[in-house]
């Protein structure tokens, strides 16, 4: 793990008990915020003299069946420092609620529709919370965990229909070796 | 009593203007856009949840078809995320290799851009013209990959082989003369009369509103804000090259169009580069967790057999983590974020498209313009729609 | 009187005038100015485009009127994958087209949903509109292309002779 970013100490001492974890991770700086803090940190790092001020992408994963489920990643990027940081913040899935980054950054508009249309997260605020990828009527949330792929078996002549994520095997972390 | 309302149209989803499968509802007083609405999902393929259920490996073949016009460079931002996973080294060759083919890429891409633009405005015989030099690229990637489109050329740790003999001669040949058939082309567009009318002051976008929307690529350098990915965070040996990033003044379509152009000279600059100093050395890792072993190998060692056949049946095992890798796209910033837990197959990849942000500043542009001009904006952000819905 | 050759006129009947049938006719003159409607979705589209361009040039078989309006054209070129959210316009603007049309599905997506298999896409554009030849390839190369378009060029003339052109596709579609 290497040393911190100036602006990760910056965030853990403006926050405080806001800031639940630090990483570094291949040069990656990475900061995880409480939900209900997640504006404050956005907005502290867009000011000077960080200047984080342009949000290239704000995406988010499903962590099934760990609690709190989904985990809301922002990708921040200084133009003129020529820096980046990821601030994220999970949120479970009984109440996935988060504040609308609109006010800060204009282009999370259609990121967190995405995210709602995908995931099923809902951002408090936003102007036009529809679905955005998928048909206006479609159920579900695809991007879940336990949604499913919703493959169609291929037939083969004289054989079973295969499902063909099923014909590559998953194979879980192996626990002597670090890869 | 007269009543004024505005008029609601719908265009797309096929038109011939929209440069894909893109819905605009556009509302107009007249013939002037009050406020547009685009509508997008039409090409959506649930692409990243299917690389959720697929070794690393086999997800190359499926992040080529994403932003399809600039494969390459969709492979060169996966495998770079995947090495950073993986903390490998790519070799040196394999860097200049990859360099070459994403900016010949870069140079395809911008072809079918200038061809498919002109064509919106009725310069018919650009489109012929920029296809004709777009064939030339496309049977140097066929040389190279086996394919035309949608490569598979990159693997996690390098390049599937080498270049063939018959590339060298054939790609100095025609970057020997791209030079004037670029010189051709603006002059039939640059000082143009008509095309400097149709595009100058035209789909503005204020630097301001750029950066609010997370535009990047030839928009936002358009606007006057140089920022390059390959200056600003150097990934591949792009540090080891002299080039030059085009940055605009007005942020119009005219603008977008001098940068795009003077991006593809910058291009062949570097391929020249790289051609002349290119390294000998392996062009895939040595790393046998990670990348195949070369065939005669298999013959001698039992190793080599046994690292083949988990590396094909189960794939690699990066360690648990997420990382964030970015390239140049010809159309901005296509980064990667993967996260993984230690097995095979990643939780979760996202594909950040430089698509998705630039639309997003298309109501900005056209508000307040002629619906004709809609046309011209929607052709000057270059989108690929497959890179939009992914 | 004079006397009529009525072998010699035979002959020259022979040479000189060409029978067939209206329906081959017909069949004729179709296949050879079939017009498409631009319906390209993805990287199919590219090679399509490719395809009407100089080295490939599908002008040579009277393909290259792309006509923008569906009403104006016979054959479907469905090029690229069809999502669950296209699907309905697919149909709507197949059901635009007038009769006689064609459709071809061009690339692996439109054949048979190609290299997914997921809840986005449509697992083959069979499942909507009624396709008569079937491109392979990912994407096809502009040759692949054409010798679909000379294949279903070849239908078309079949019908003719079968006589089924008048009316309408056998399908019913």
């Amino acid at each position: 793990m290497a040393d911190l970013a100036p602006v990760q100490v910056f965030l853990q001492e403006r926050l405080g008990e806001g800031v639940l974890e630090v990483h570094r991770f291949r040069g990656d700086p990475t900061v995880l915020v409480r939900p209900e803090r997640i504006l404050d940190a956005l907005a502290a790092v867009k000011e000077d003299p960080w200047r984080f001020e342009m949000l290239t992408d704000l995406t988010a994963w499903d962590r099934y069946p760990t609690e709190p489920r989904f985990e809301v990643v922002y990708h921040l990027l200084s133009l003129s420092r020529r820096e980046r940081l990821r601030v994220k913040t999970r949120v479970s899935a009984s109440d996935p609620v988060l504040p609308t980054a609109i006010p800060l950054f204009a282009g999370a508009n259609w990121f967190e529709r995405e995210l709602w249309d995908l995931f099923g997260i809902r951002f408090v605020g936003h102007p036009d919370l529809t679905r955005i990828l998928m048909p206006d009527d479609w159920e579900g949330h695809p991007l879940r965990k336990d949604y499913p792929l919703t493959e169609e078996p291929v037939e083969f002549r004289g054989y079973a229909p295969k499902v063909p994520s099923q014909t590559i095997p998953h194979v879980p972390p192996r626990r002597r070796e670090d890869r | 009593m007269i009543q004024r309302e505005t008029l609601t149209i719908n265009m797309g989803p096929q038109h011939p203007s929209t440069h894909g499968v893109l819905r605009l509802i556009l509302e107009l007083e007249g013939e002037v856009v009050v406020s547009c609405r685009p509508v997008i999902g039409y090409l959506h393929t649930g692409i990243e949840k299917e690389m959720e259920f697929r070794t690393y490996h086999q997800n190359i073949t499926l992040v080529d078809r994403i932003e399809y016009l600039s494969s390459y460079h969709e492979e060169f931002a996966y495998c770079l995320a995947v090495e950073k996973l993986l903390g490998i080294e790519v070799p040196k060759r394999a860097q200049y290799i990859r360099v070459i083919m994403a900016e010949l890429n870069r140079i395809s891409s911008h072809l079918v851009w200038l061809g498919t633009s002109a064509l919106d405005l009725n310069v018919t015989s650009l489109l012929m013209y920029c296809f004709r030099d777009r064939e030339e690229i496309l049977e140097l990637s066929e040389m190279v990959s086996g394919q035309r489109m949608m490569p598979g050329y990159f693997r996690i740790g390098g390049v599937q082989e080498d270049l063939p003999e018959e590339f060298f001669p054939r790609v100095r040949a025609f970057l020997d003369e791209f030079p004037r058939r670029l010189d051709e082309y603006e002059a039939l567009l640059t000082e143009n009369l008509v095309w400097r009318q149709r595009n100058e002051g035209v789909a503005v976008l204020r630097p301001e509103d750029a950066v609010r929307y997370g535009v990047t690529g030839p928009v936002l350098r358009a606007c006057g804000i140089p920022y390059d990915v390959r200056k600003a965070f150097p990934y591949s040996s792009y540090e080891d090259f002299e080039f030059d990033v085009p940055v605009g003044q007005h942020g119009d379509a005219y603008d977008r169009y001098l940068v795009r152009m003077e991006e593809m000279r910058q291009a062949r600059r570097i391929i020249l580069q790289a051609l002349d100093r290119l390294p000998d050395g392996p062009v895939l890792v040595e790393d046998r967790k990670v990348a195949l072993p070369p065939r005669r190998e298999l013959v001698r060692s039992m190793e080599a057999v046994i690292h083949q056949f988990k590396l094909v049946s189960e794939g690699i095992h990066p360690p648990k983590g997420e990382v964030y890798a970015a390239v140049e796209s010809p159309r901005g910033e296509k980064g990667y974020y993967i996260v993984s837990d230690g097995s095979n197959r990643p939780v979760r990849v996202r594909v950040r498209s430089p698509s998705f942000s630039n639309l997003q500043a298309l109501p900005v542009m056209v508000q307040g313009g002629m619906l004709a001009d809609v046309v011209v904006a929607i052709a000057s952000i270059d989108i690929v729609l497959g890179d939009v819905d992914r | 009187m004079a006397r009529v050759d009525l072998d010699a006129e035979a002959e020259g009947l022979r040479r000189n005038v060409l029978t067939t049938t209206v329906d081959r006719m017909l069949a004729w003159a179709r296949s050879s100015s079939v017009w498409p409607v631009q319906f390209g979705l993805a990287c199919c589209a590219i090679e399509m485009i490719a395809t009407t361009t100089s080295k490939f040039d599908i002008a040579r078989f009277g393909m290259e009127a792309f006509r923008a309006s569906p009403r104006q054209s016979d054959l479907m070129i469905v090029a690229g994958r069809v999502s669950q959210k296209m699907a309905p316009v697919l149909r709507h603007i197949y059901e635009q087209m007038l009769e006689p049309k064609w459709v071809i599905a061009m690339g692996d997506c439109a054949s048979c949903g190609g290299v997914y298999n997921n809840y986005a896409l449509v697992q083959g554009v069979d499942k909507v509109v009624p396709v008569d030849v079937y491109v392979a390839g990912c994407p096809p190369r502009p040759e692949a292309l054409l010798y679909g378009l000379m294949k279903l060029q070849e239908k078309i003339r079949e019908q003719g002779k079968q006589g089924t052109l008048r009316r309408g596709s056998p399908r019913g579609g």
